[in-house]
């Protein structure tokens, strides 16, 4: 289901994004992220890890080589990268698909790979790359968790006054 | 002291033997990138499966290599983490069978402390001296350390998002290229002009030791976007350009470190030092500086065994052994910052 887009002008901003995203998010909760090389799924990541209150001394990279990082925060923070993995098979034979769900919150990046795979309620955000910089976001749930944390994400963006895209 | 090391964190299933930590008596890498390349990068369970094939044939064929047989060991040395838990496993399994079976002394080593032991296996010239700069970069891994005396490491600077290896596969993947991209984007910056198109250099915070190589990926996607197609003239001039933006972060970074660590020996490795443009920026930079560097030979900047079993023989001398309860870690820190 769709629930609608953030426009973000700057890499600040797509982060920012990510920050308010953090704070709102549970346990169990999954969010997949969307988007080509380059469109800022894992600077997206690093914002919402510190909207986790990822723990000193810890920093998001990348998970391309080792697909999965784990940070402590406020939740245990898993952070899945799936660009190197083709098929199910592959995400099951390591064990990708134990982690969604679990007592963490769990953000995959190139999550369009699990496609097909049976997935818990899930947050999917799709960046959109509109400029150098500027990047839409566009959000969709899959049940009535991931509905309810999109919308309450999307109320913490919007603009304090006067209608219109909503901006972080 | 002979010792056998296997490696298989990775891409490569390796073997090697060693004798008295310096001298290479056998040194076997079955390249696995045929298998990975339509993919476009590594594909772990396909990885661990082919590491099962194999890793038997390639720790025979170093024994043969070597003209040894097992009973002629003293030690055996496997790479412990991190790499890919599945991977690592069988090379850990193996290690710990041949282990148990000739009792023999079994240690793990971490990856990274292979790749820094490398420069130890330089043919020519002396070895480096014991308290040196690191710059390790490979798919994985970009990191500054400082080493003391081998074993004794401190963090200086590390990536803040993408290894720079991994900047070279996806600017490839960016680009049609294929896989792995390091050596295509070498070849393919041959023809071009570096100057040609203007690409970020991103250096966190002038005096963080810090590297940063998503920033610079993005704007070759920015680039690639705003021209459409390229011309076999523009691919080239792209490749050269991006080449060259990662080769100044590297050397900055990497000089600035060793002035304000007072450094005066630098031992550069890991694969993305089997690029020749970056190999010869560091040199001459340090060159300059009157700063000696130290690199691998090309054979052994990349993943292979015979740097594990460099690492292993210096453990196994000091005495330090591990029991059959060893696992393999696809986390496993050199040390803390």
């Amino acid at each position: 289901m769709d629930l609608g887009a953030i426009d973000c002008d700057s890499a600040r901003r797509t982060r920012a994004c990510g920050r308010r995203l953090g704070r709102l998010l549970q346990p169990g909760d999954v969010v997949g992220l969307e988007g080509p090389l380059g469109a800022g799924k894992t600077l997206f990541v690093a914002g919402a890890a510190e909207g986790l209150g990822i723990e000193a001394g810890y920093r998001v990279a990348s998970p391309t080589f080792t697909l999965i990082n784990e940070y402590p925060g406020r939740l245990p923070i898993v952070h899945v990268d799936l660009y190197r993995l083709e098929d199910h098979a592959e995400m099951h034979e390591i064990g990708v698909l134990d982690y969604l769900g679990g007592a963490g919150v769990c953000l995959v990046e190139w999550f369009e790979r699990l496609a097909g795979a049976q997935l818990p309620d899930h947050l999917r955000v799709t960046i959109e790359v509109q400029g150098d910089h500027a990047r839409c976001l566009r959000l969709s749930a899959s049940g009535p968790r991931s509905s309810a944390l999109g919308r309450q994400w999307l109320a913490a963006c919007a603009p304090r006054r006067r209608s219109g895209v909503a901006r972080p | 002291m002979r010792v056998l090391a296997i490696e298989s964190s990775c891409d490569e299933t390796a073997a090697a033997v060693l004798d008295d930590g310096v001298t290479i008596r056998a040194n076997v890498v079955a390249s696995q990138i045929a298998v990975h390349s339509p993919y476009g990068g590594v594909v772990p369970e396909l990885a661990s499966r082919h590491h099962l094939r194999n890793i038997v044939p390639v720790v025979q064929q170093a024994l043969d290599e070597a003209r040894c047989s097992l009973a002629q060991l003293d030690g055996i040395a496997v790479t412990q983490g991190p790499g890919l838990v599945g991977a690592l496993l069988v090379g850990v399994q193996l290690a710990k069978a041949l282990a148990y079976v000739h009792h023999l002394p079994l240690i793990g080593i971490n990856h990274l402390e292979g790749h820094l032991c490398a420069a130890r296996l330089t043919a020519a010239g002396p070895p480096p001296p014991e308290r040196h700069l690191a710059l390790l970069v490979s798919g994985g891994h970009t990191a500054l350390f400082g080493v003391e005396r081998f074993g004794v490491y401190r963090l200086l600077g590390t990536t803040r998002d993408d290894a720079a290896g991994e900047a070279f596969d996806k600017v490839a993947k960016l680009l049609g290229l294929g896989y792995p991209g390091g050596p295509i984007i070498e070849r393919t910056a041959m023809t071009g002009d570096a100057r040609a198109i203007r690409l970020p250099r991103p250096l966190p915070r002038r005096d963080a030791l810090d590297f940063s190589f998503s920033g610079l990926k993005t704007a070759v996607a920015n680039h690639v976007r705003a021209q459409g197609t390229l011309s076999l003239e523009q691919r080239a001039d792209l490749c050269a350009s991006f080449q060259q933006a990662v080769s100044d972060v590297l050397v900055r970074k990497t000089i600035a470190a060793a002035r304000l660590q007072r450094f005066d020996a630098i031992v550069a490795c890991g694969g993305v030092l089997a690029n020749q443009a970056i190999r010869r920026a560091l040199d001459a930079a340090a060159g300059e500086r009157g700063l000696a560097l130290f690199t691998p030979p090309l054979a052994l900047c990349t993943d292979n065994a015979a740097m594990i079993a460099a690492a292993g023989t210096l453990r196994l001398r000091a005495g330090e052994r591990h029991g059959l309860d060893l696992n393999p870690q696809a986390r496993l820190p050199l040390c803390r910052t």
